[in-house]
């Protein structure tokens, strides 16, 4: 949203203590467990800077685990979620450090391991007031937020697939409010990032992985 | 297109229109944010649902904080209002008591709402909800003084900052207390002239209020201060409603407290390492 809202002002709804350690906390999460193939099986934290520091006072690790559980950051169940994260079998660790200053104060590290067993690494900033931002995906610097319907597309740095994609979104009536394009290096991995005001159309997976350089689409919807 | 940049802008608005404050907070969300009237009235009253429950719950069940430093205030006050034996008169009496729930709540993991941020999410409930018991307001009419609270917050996020860490906590407790006691000004029939004095004498009331949470954790003094910013903004509410109107207009005062908030030093702005938190028995509880 462009604009300062009320409910910016009067908001979020949340579980406390601290808009920033505990809501942002569990914004991330929640975007990462968006980004994942398949159900969560195993789940590593590794937090950095003041996160590590208030990590336990400010509820941190109980709002990330909720979150990569899919808990909203107002969802009471936060407060329990090292119960319900056993109920369900999911093994979680949490490494704190307090070393590393080169990062953004409120920063985590997730990686996650599906039942399937593909991996994925979220790196996310806590920005203050609930407002958060995805950084990396694996080894790759983005930037993106969750404000918006997105899809997030890892392809082979190779011509005209970013022609691919944006034919794909008109193709199918897609408003594109953001495009951006991140890569590890010349002819290897890329990531294209697409955010809408609108929701995307959940079959747009398929169509945009029929080009063979796009390897995977994630739908990160509001 | 109904929207302002800053307190004059907001003043003119409301003259021009003959309307009130919180009106035109709700205008323009509606045209800004295109979403329809009564969605952008019913978030609000969800709003109010959980700043009630939270204000409420504590006195009944009170539960420890995560960081330990707080819990059971509210019903302390609470009991020790049921003896007859409180000085601080209805209004201000329920106010410190929702407020100080409120900070219970949070702490304790429970639903809040950020008001503007959840160190000084109490006072807005707090002021507002005690208004509404002792004069027997309609949920209504409570609804509309939260657009208005939200007014002065957006000012005071577009203008200055509502960020302990960039401008100490007179930049949360106090522009939470400015936005309650400009509601309350509305709330109990003032014009939209002397709301913006009420907020602007909070933020004078406030001017240089450090940001030092022992332990670093959002606890104490966090509590006591959200039942103080009632209190300030109740004071502040009272002058203006009487016609006391004030020198420095709240655009000037926002500025004001953004300039000071910048020259507070490092160590007074939410990082633990000055003030109370630096205090021996504060320090108890240091990493």
């Amino acid at each position: 949203m462009s604009f300062i809202s009320v409910f910016d002002v009067l908001g979020p709804h949340m579980v406390g203590p601290s808009s920033s350690h505990t809501a942002g906390a569990c914004a991330i999460a929640l975007l990462a467990q968006k980004m994942k193939n398949g159900a969560l099986k195993e789940v590593e934290f590794t937090l950095y800077g003041s996160f590590a520091k208030t990590c336990r006072g400010h509820g941190t690790d109980r709002a990330l685990l909720g979150g990569i559980m899919g808990f909203a950051t107002d969802d009471i169940r936060i407060r329990d979620s090292f119960e319900i994260a056993k109920e369900r079998r999911i093994a979680y660790r949490f490494i704190l450090d307090e070393k590393e200053t080169e990062v953004h104060p409120n920063t985590v590290e997730i990686r996650m391991i599906s039942e399937n067993g593909t991996q994925m690494t979220v790196r996310g900033e806590s920005l203050g007031g609930g407002k958060v931002r995805i950084v990396r995906i694996n080894q790759v610097q983005v930037d993106f937020t969750g404000e918006y319907n997105a899809v997030i597309i890892i392809q082979k740095d190779r011509p005209g697939v970013a022609a691919h994609i944006t034919r794909t979104l008109s193709d199918q009536g897609v408003n594109i409010a953001f495009m951006r394009l991140f890569r590890e290096a010349k002819g290897e991995t890329a990531y294209t990032i697409v955010e809408s005001d609108d929701r995307l159309p959940e079959d747009i997976a398929e169509t945009l992985l029929e080009n063979p350089n796009v390897r995977d689409v994630m739908l990160v919807q509001q | 297109m109904t929207d302002f940049k800053s307190a004059q802008e907001l003043l003119t608005l409301c003259e021009q229109r003959q309307t009130k404050i919180s009106e035109v907070m709700k205008l323009r969300e509606c045209e800004l944010g295109e979403i329809p009237m009564e969605q952008v009235i019913f978030r609000m009253q969800q709003a109010l649902e959980i700043m009630r429950k939270s204000a409420i719950t504590p006195a009944k069940m009170p539960t420890r904080s995560m960081g330990g430093l707080i819990g059971g205030e509210a019903k302390r006050l609470s009991v020790h209002r049921n003896k007859g034996k409180n000085i601080c008169g209805e209004v201000l009496g329920w106010g410190i008591t929702y407020a100080m729930a409120v900070l219970e709540v949070s702490a304790s993991m429970g639903v809040i709402v950020a008001a503007p941020t959840a160190g000084s999410a109490g006072i807005v409930p707090g002021l507002l909800l005690a208004l509404q018991k002792e004069y027997h307001i309609c949920d209504e009419r409570v609804v509309n003084a939260l657009f208005h609270a939200g007014a002065i917050g957006y000012l005071a996020m577009r203008n200055a900052t509502v960020a302990g860490a960039v401008g100490g906590c007179q930049a949360e407790v106090g522009v939470a207390s400015a936005m309650a006691a400009a509601a309350a000004v509305e709330l109990m029939g003032g014009e939209p002239a002397q709301s913006l004095d009420a907020a602007s004498t909070v933020l004078m009331n406030m001017l240089g209020l450090v940001c030092d949470p022992v332990g670093g954790l959002v606890e104490y003094p966090c509590q006591n201060r959200n039942a103080a910013g009632v209190a300030v903004a109740l004071v502040a509410a009272e002058l203006a409603l009487s016609g006391i109107r004030q020198l420095i207009p709240f655009d000037e005062m926002l500025d004001t407290m953004y300039q000071v908030g910048k020259r507070i030093p490092y160590e007074l702005r939410e990082t633990a390492l000055g003030g109370c938190a630096a205090s021996p028995s504060g320090c108890r509880f240091c990493h």
